[in-house]
């Protein structure tokens, strides 16, 4: 089965010890909703979704509120056995905001339940009713290549649904949302059974497309069961030895996926769909880093595999501005180097005139995230946030978590396909004003300001779980050096270019201070991050000659560390002062506070805008940073100064 | 899988499906004895067991369990 829709991999996965903490909220006082809506976020399995309706059943039962999840009664009207079905329903829903109560009628009493005034169903007045049926409930005769008893099998079909509908419209007055019906995989003559009327898959053709014209002009409500069975596969959809042995019409393990789906519909019904797409530029929207490959380094090119990839999140993007979601940026950038490519790239598809809030800055997301939704005048849990860095988005689900950030695969080619697959802009109908609703939001909206930062970075940073690890240069980090060395433009105080002998020069020179700096999260390993040359200047004090980082790990307090090492060495080898310089060019704006930020103070400000900074190595303290550090292969270089 | 093994991890399902975390398994234990092992339970759980190992069990196979020893032996030949 294909992982992205059977395992829901947009979703986070469920955490260890999810058992637990259903449990711990058994004991709970107060409204449940919020943290029944974090359990039900990740993707859960069968049995995991299935405890967490008991304890949602459980705290509808003993009374507590479930605010603040919108309360729906669905009742589910089917012809094969639901009983797996129904719990997963209920979980799914909490994760999209839906408190949901699931009416469930006896087995195989469909007719009897829609058209009796007073059954169970009828009675109970649900908000909705879900015809959970599949093809084995019609009445299908097949008329092998007789048109007109096909029409006629077809048109009986589809008035049996109408009857349906009219009778739970008379006695209930709740919205029907029918299933589309999907195709058994089994076909009589092969290909000719499309074609050829009276085929079994030629009638359930014909009923799908009556029956979606039949729902676009009666205000019910279609949920695609065929579009879904064929996106993951009809021969994994279909499971007839489950069905001969319990009449479970669809595969166990496409459960998860089938309720997110009646999930997503449900909270569509109650306007909780989601409004706006935040973007990402770097690596998102467009291969490589702005910032650090320019306009001509960046990958968003026809004809190139991985700028097809990102033009394809482009496309994506604006299509669904055209049916009305509106589009944002966040971006951690300069802004007119994110501006850059929507203006100048000929191959971009995004325009400036697209995005309706455009926040490029060095803030974090969150609180980016925050200003774009206030601009816009939409909640948070309107947003969506795309981001192919997985810290940013942990850092955007910790503090913002009615953010929706579906998870990204390693793969660009398939960041399109993923965030479709999410289903978070789910609708029931479409009208004509959707068509200019994302223009009306960029009117209203003006460019976000500065904003308050969001409170709980620091934990969140502690919680990543971060090493960093010091070592000076060596043969084995070269080749990387002299890659960041040439390369890193943005976080880059000296943008000074050296070649591999260069550095080794550098390396072996018994004088010079040399850091090459790794960062590992819970994520993984980052890799060389950060370099550093310090180079003596007059007695007693070293120049920094170099000091530049990836942004990558911008906002996670690597420089104060740095910075520590550095001072650490400078004790360690009697050196009194470090003196540092801001060498501005058009890329590295970011940096121009970087020395003045780490207390160190101006002393100097050329015409060229070139400033010179220094810190006094005496009783200096730069406050330490959530994680843990390993300082390794210093020892013989201070012997070699001190000798 | 040995015998131990295949038990430990079976212990670990019967936790998840039967949301109890009370549950001893021995050879002879069959549904009657655990509240809320019906037929649908029993096919949750069955499932379970197939993802879990990685096997699938015949229709008869199914039908012909009476008790947890039938189920770890039919593990057992199968993985």
């Amino acid at each position: 089965m294909n992982p992205l829709y059977a395992e829901l991999q947009w979703l986070p996965r469920a955490p260890q010890g999810f058992s637990e903490s259903l449990k711990a909220l058994e004991g709970q006082v107060g409204p449940l909703g919020r943290e029944l809506q974090a359990l039900a976020l990740p993707a859960l399995d069968l049995n995991q979704l299935t405890k967490l309706a008991r304890v949602i059943g459980k705290a509808r039962s003993n009374g507590k509120a479930l605010d603040p999840l919108a309360p729906f009664r669905l009742a589910v009207l089917s012809n094969s056995t639901i009983d797996l079905v129904v719990p997963p329903l209920i979980a799914s829903a909490a994760r999209h905001g839906i408190a949901l109560e699931v009416i469930q009628p006896a087995y195989d009493q469909v007719a009897q339940e829609a058209l009796t005034p007073d059954s169970k169903v009828n009675s109970s007045k649900p908000d909705a009713v879900l015809l959970a049926l599949d093809y084995r409930a019609l009445p299908l005769k097949l008329s092998l290549g007789d048109a007109e008893a096909a029409f006629a099998t077809v048109q009986g079909v589809i008035g049996y649904l109408q009857a349906l509908r009219d009778g739970i419209k008379a006695n209930s007055n709740a919205v029907c949302i029918f299933q589309s019906f999907a195709p058994p995989v089994e076909t009589l003559f092969g290909s000719l059974d499309r074609a050829l009327p009276g085929t079994l898959r030629n009638l359930i053709d014909g009923i799908n497309r009556q029956l979606a014209e039949y729902v676009l002009g009666s205000g019910d409500v279609l949920l695609d069961v065929a579009a879904l069975a064929e996106t993951v596969g009809l021969a994994d959809w279909h499971n007839p030895q489950l069905w001969n042995m319990g009449k479970f019409s669809f595969s166990d393990e496409l459960i998860p996926l089938y309720a997110d789906h009646v999930g997503r519909i449900i909270s569509a019904l109650r306007g909780k769909s989601r409004k706006a797409l935040i973007l990402d530029l770097d690596n998102t929207v467009w291969g490589g880093v702005i910032g650090d490959d320019g306009l001509e380094g960046i990958l968003i090119a026809q004809g190139d595999a991985r700028g097809e990839a990102h033009l394809a999140v482009q496309r994506l993007a604006l299509e669904l501005r055209q049916r009305g979601i509106v589009l944002a940026v966040s971006s951690k950038n300069t802004d007119e180097v994110a501006r850059e490519p929507f203006e100048k790239h000929p191959e971009m598809l995004l325009k400036l005139d697209h995005i309706a809030v455009f926040q490029a800055n060095w803030n974090d997301k969150a609180t980016n995230i925050q200003a774009i939704a206030e601009e816009l005048s939409l909640g948070l849990d309107a947003m969506v946030f795309l981001d192919d860095n997985p810290v940013e988005r942990g850092l955007v689900r910790k503090l913002l978590p009615q953010v929706a950030v579906p998870e990204l695969p390693e793969e660009p080619a398939y960041y399109a396909r993923t965030l479709a697959a999410a289903g978070y802009f789910e609708a029931v109908a479409f009208a004509g004003e959707d068509l200019q609703r994302a223009g009306f939001y960029q009117d209203n909206a003006k460019r976000a300001s500065l904003q308050k930062q969001v409170g709980g970075v620091d934990a969140y940073l502690a919680s990543l779980d971060m090493t960093i690890t010091f070592l000076p240069f060596d043969a084995t980090g070269r080749a990387r050096i002299v890659q960041l060395i040439n390369k890193s433009n943005q976080y880059n105080l000296t943008t000074r270019r050296y070649t591999d002998p260069e550095v080794a020069a550098a390396e072996n020179d018994s004088e010079v201070f040399t850091l090459q700096v790794r960062l590992a999260d819970i994520f993984g390993d980052n890799g060389m991050i950060s370099v550093v040359i310090c180079r003596p200047a007059e007695a007693g004090v070293w120049e920094i000659d170099t000091w530049l980082m990836s942004c990558r790990v911008l906002g996670r307090k690597v420089e104060q560390m740095v910075l520590r090492e550095i001072l650490k060495a400078a004790r360690a080898t009697g050196i009194h002062k470090l003196n540092g310089i801001f060498k501005p060019t058009d890329r590295n704006k970011l940096v121009a506070d970087h020395y003045g930020k780490l207390g160190f103070t101006k002393v100097a400000e050329e015409e060229s805008g070139l400033t010179r900074w220094e810190l006094l190595v005496e009783g200096v303290d730069v406050e330490s940073a959530p994680m843990k550090v390993v300082s390794l292969g210093f020892g013989s270089m201070k012997e070699n100064l001190r000798g | 899988m040995d015998e131990p093994q295949v038990y430990a991890r079976l212990a670990e399902i019967f936790k998840d499906v039967f949301d109890e975390d009370s549950i001893k398994l021995a050879p002879d234990l069959s549904a009657k004895d655990v509240d809320g092992w019906d037929s649908l339970t029993h096919i949750r759980l069955i499932l379970t067991v197939e993802k879990a190992f990685k096997i699938k069990f015949s229709t008869s196979e199914i039908g012909n369990l009476e008790n947890v020893g039938d189920l770890v032996k039919l593990i057992k030949a199968r993985s």
